[in-house]
């Protein structure tokens, strides 16, 4: 007869890290459908070939030794995900594998793989080929293009190590009057045009050089925080903050400053708050440093928006807000119980 | 979810809501049979071992004393049936340690009934001697802490305590002995509620019951006066709820403050098995010697709540509730907080709430039991109802920096309810780690 003996508790919870890391992908599919659904056959060879570098990579590193974590963990397939949904969708495909590589390389093997990295995987991918590849991660292309099902934006399909083809060029050439590759934001901070907010929640109306829907990206969200799998307050402190903040700026200067529904569903604030800001791993554990990470990401990106010179902040916010989450959990410690202990009775 | 239980406005804060399984609860008391032999050893609970007042070869009634208590914080025992003393010398527990024992081999024809009882005068005594009575019955908490009932009794005089609270939560799943109790035996604790707070300076009493026990609160109340002094009062049904500290704050809305005990402020907690107790032994002047043990588990075939005579070998329970021999997880109490059992010899013992016997597999299988890095993810923050950061704890635990464990993140305050290592997605084993950082801690402070 063998007894066993465990320390306790005897009973666990049913939700473990790979579960979590499994229904964040779930989350984001419908997510990369509307990306797809966007964008065509472009974004759908991103998609893929970001996820595959990303996957490659880890395969390298757990290969290579001394890393936490395993390929069937799901963390390097978000990192992918998440990548390429923050890519341009015509982003050469070459590029865009480089982005992945480095994204696990320099963003989570050098420190030791899953749950020991200090910045958001994706978001060092993304940083490096935005210094990297300043003109091709600056060319945007509209959704909803005829044909994009048929046809690659030619850019993707750029030779690795060449320069991609000319997509303004392509455009110009192409099948639509009118369009124009800039984002929102970008039209909005170097031609002064503001794009309105229902078409940038909803990102159904065609022609514009923008993401998956805001408001989609807050719904998958929502399943993840009602699962339990994602820090409502994170999302809610960036997009608090951002909105409080365009709301002073709009009301000092209401002809030089974009209304705060402008600044909330424009670019990447939905996805950073709701997707990258609220990784486990880069943010803090404690829940008053998650609002105060949350808010400090927010500020950062309009004012990044507002006096940097890139149309976009959201990417930098959040990894300034990742390098802060240290100093943040150390002076963010829960209260303990019975530390300030009121006499208060409750009931007579 | 988190959203939600904001919302829910729970009393106290934090906490977590593991599966009940309370399967049993609906099972009357019924007594369990004797052992051939019965194991009674001399230190079961906190304090000193009691000194034995039996000689090997003597012959023993059921309910006389065996052993009498040695010095204040010391409780006596008494043979839990009539038999013969067959030797008193080192016996496995189950904790692993052998510990001296009374071992009492039981004449055939032992009934149940107490054949030791000196029938005493509550009323005419003073609070000395009221303390002293309770001593005699050999009580001790039996929510699981084994402190000596009369030590706990003895509140200093500076502190005047307002409100006796009546723990009758059972938040540890699967448990569910204190329900029958409440269920059948209302009137024993109202009985040792009554001596408790004559010995507390009469404050008021207010019975705490988790609210997925209807049936027992009913059960209190039918038997309270309207407008009395003692109330019964339904709580959030939430893991810890249990814990002293916690119950008060529900209640009473005051928190116990680090290194503190909670007379300091005015509340004194006590379990409803105990209060049962006192109320049933001490008008007949009788000792403890049995007591009511839930048992259950995948592996138990009859799963129930029984009496257990005190002594009762594990192995010769597990026989007669019908668990299988072989690879088996015995637990002495509840999941959350149990003790693993490592030899099936060892006695059941005044300490002991519930057994659940589970298959080798059945509670956590060696998958998921696979332990990751910290994802940081704050499951544990949330959940830990002493407002710690267990995932700092822990990270410092995996670096064996016990020092700024106790110093920077409170590690004294943890009183191991295992919320943390419930919630961890990643399997650390954090509250098994802050157990070894204490005893290390307490180690290096001796050597000082």
């Amino acid at each position: 007869m063998t007894v066993e003996i465990h320390s306790a508790p005897h009973i666990k919870a049913d939700d473990g890290v790979v579960k979590i890391m499994r229904n964040v992908v779930w989350s984001l599919l419908p997510i990369c459908a509307f990306f797809v659904w966007q964008y065509g056959a472009s974004a759908l060879a991103s998609l893929i070939v970001v996820t595959a570098a990303c996957l490659a990579a880890e395969a390298l590193f757990l290969r290579l030794g001394r890393q936490s974590g395993d390929l069937g963990d799901w963390s390097a397939t978000i990192t992918g995900l998440l990548l390429a949904l923050t890519l341009p969708p015509g982003f050469p495909l070459w590029m865009g594998a480089v982005a992945g590589f480095v994204a696990i390389a320099l963003g989570k093997a050098i420190f030791g793989g899953v749950g020991h990295n200090l910045f958001n995987p994706a978001l060092v991918g993304r940083a490096f080929v935005q210094a990297a590849f300043p003109v091709a991660i600056g060319t945007y292309t509209p959704s909803f293009m005829p044909g994009r099902f048929a046809e690659f934006i030619p850019s993707s399909l750029a030779p690795p190590f060449m320069a991609p083809k000319d997509t303004v060029a392509w455009l110009l050439a192409s099948h639509v009057d009118g369009v124009s590759g800039a984002t929102p934001l970008a039209r909005w901070k170097f031609e002064g045009v503001l794009a309105s907010s229902f078409d940038l929640l909803t990102s159904v109306s065609g022609h514009m050089a923008i993401g998956p829907s805001p408001l989609l990206i807050l719904l998958c969200g929502g399943y993840l925080a009602a699962r339990g799998y994602l820090d409502w307050r994170i999302p809610a402190a960036v997009m608090g903050s951002a909105a409080a903040l365009a709301t002073v700026m709009f009301a000092i200067d209401w002809r030089h400053y974009p209304d705060p529904l402008f600044v909330l569903f424009s670019g990447g604030l939905v996805l950073g708050a709701v997707y990258m800001a609220t990784d486990m791993v880069t943010s803090p554990v404690t829940p008053k440093g998650m609002w105060l990470y949350g808010a400090l990401i927010g500020v950062l990106t309009v004012i990044i928006r507002y006096s940097g010179g890139l149309p976009e902040g959201v990417m930098y916010a959040i990894l300034i807000g990742n390098a802060a989450t240290p100093m943040i959990e150390r002076i963010s410690q829960p209260a303990a119980f019975g530390a300030n202990v009121k006499r208060k009775e409750k009931r007579p | 979810m988190k959203l939600l239980n904001f919302l829910r406005g729970e009393a106290f804060a934090r906490g977590v809501h593991p599966p009940q399984h309370k399967d049993t609860a609906a099972m009357p008391i019924s007594r369990l049979p004797f052992a051939q032999r019965l194991v009674v050893p001399l230190s079961q609970n906190v304090g000193r071992p009691a000194r034995p007042v039996v000689q090997v070869g003597q012959e023993v009634l059921r309910g006389q004393p065996l052993a009498e208590a040695d010095g204040f914080v010391s409780a006596p025992h008494h043979a839990p049936a009539s038999g013969v003393v067959e030797a008193i010398r080192l016996h496995p527990t189950s904790g692993g340690p052998w510990t001296d024992s009374v071992i009492v081999k039981v004449h055939p024809g032992s009934t149940q009934a107490v054949e030791w009882e000196e029938p005493q005068d509550l009323s005419a005594m003073d609070a000395d001697q009221l303390i002293a009575a309770v001593q005699r019955t050999g009580i001790v908490g039996l929510g699981g802490g084994v402190f000596p009932t009369h030590a706990k009794l003895r509140v200093p005089k500076e502190f005047p305590v307002d409100t006796l609270v009546v723990n009758g939560c059972e938040c540890e799943p699967y448990l569910t002995s204190d329900h029958r109790i409440m269920v059948e035996r209302a009137a024993d604790i109202l009985a040792g509620v009554a001596i408790s707070r004559r010995l507390l300076g009469n404050p008021r009493a207010i019975i705490g019951i988790e609210d997925n026990k209807p049936d027992a609160a009913a059960a209190i109340r039918a038997l309270l006066p309207f407008g009395g002094d003692v109330t019964v009062e339904t709580v959030p049904t939430k893991y810890p709820q249990g814990a002293g500290e916690m119950l008060i704050k529900t209640l009473l809305g005051r928190e116990v403050p680090p290194d503190s005990r909670s007379y300091q402020v005015g509340a004194y907690v006590q379990n409803v098995a105990t209060l049962a107790s006192m109320g049933a032994l001490m008008p007949r002047g009788r000792g403890f010697i049995e007591r009511v043990i839930t048992v259950a588990g995948t592996a138990v075939a009859r799963p129930g709540n029984y009496l257990v005579p005190m002594g009762t070998p594990l192995r010769f329970l597990l026989e007669h509730v019908g668990a299988p021999a072989d690879s088996v997880e015995v637990i002495f109490g509840g999941p959350m907080m149990g003790q693993a059992v490592a030899c099936l010899d060892a006695p059941i013992t005044k300490g002991v709430s519930g057994i659940l016997v589970f298959h080798g597999q059945d509670l956590a299988p060696r998958a998921v039991r696979k332990s990751f890095p910290c994802i940081k993810c704050g499951k544990c923050i949330e959940s830990c109802p002493m407002g710690l950061n267990p995932s700092m704890l822990g990270m410092l635990a995996a670096k064996r920096q016990y020092g700024p464990m106790a110093a920077a993140y409170r590690l004294g305050a943890c009183f191991e309810c295992g919320t943390c290592s419930y919630v961890c997605p990643a399997n650390i084993p954090l509250v098994q780690q802050f157990r070894v950082a204490k005893q290390v801690l307490r180690g290096s402070e001796k050597a000082a």
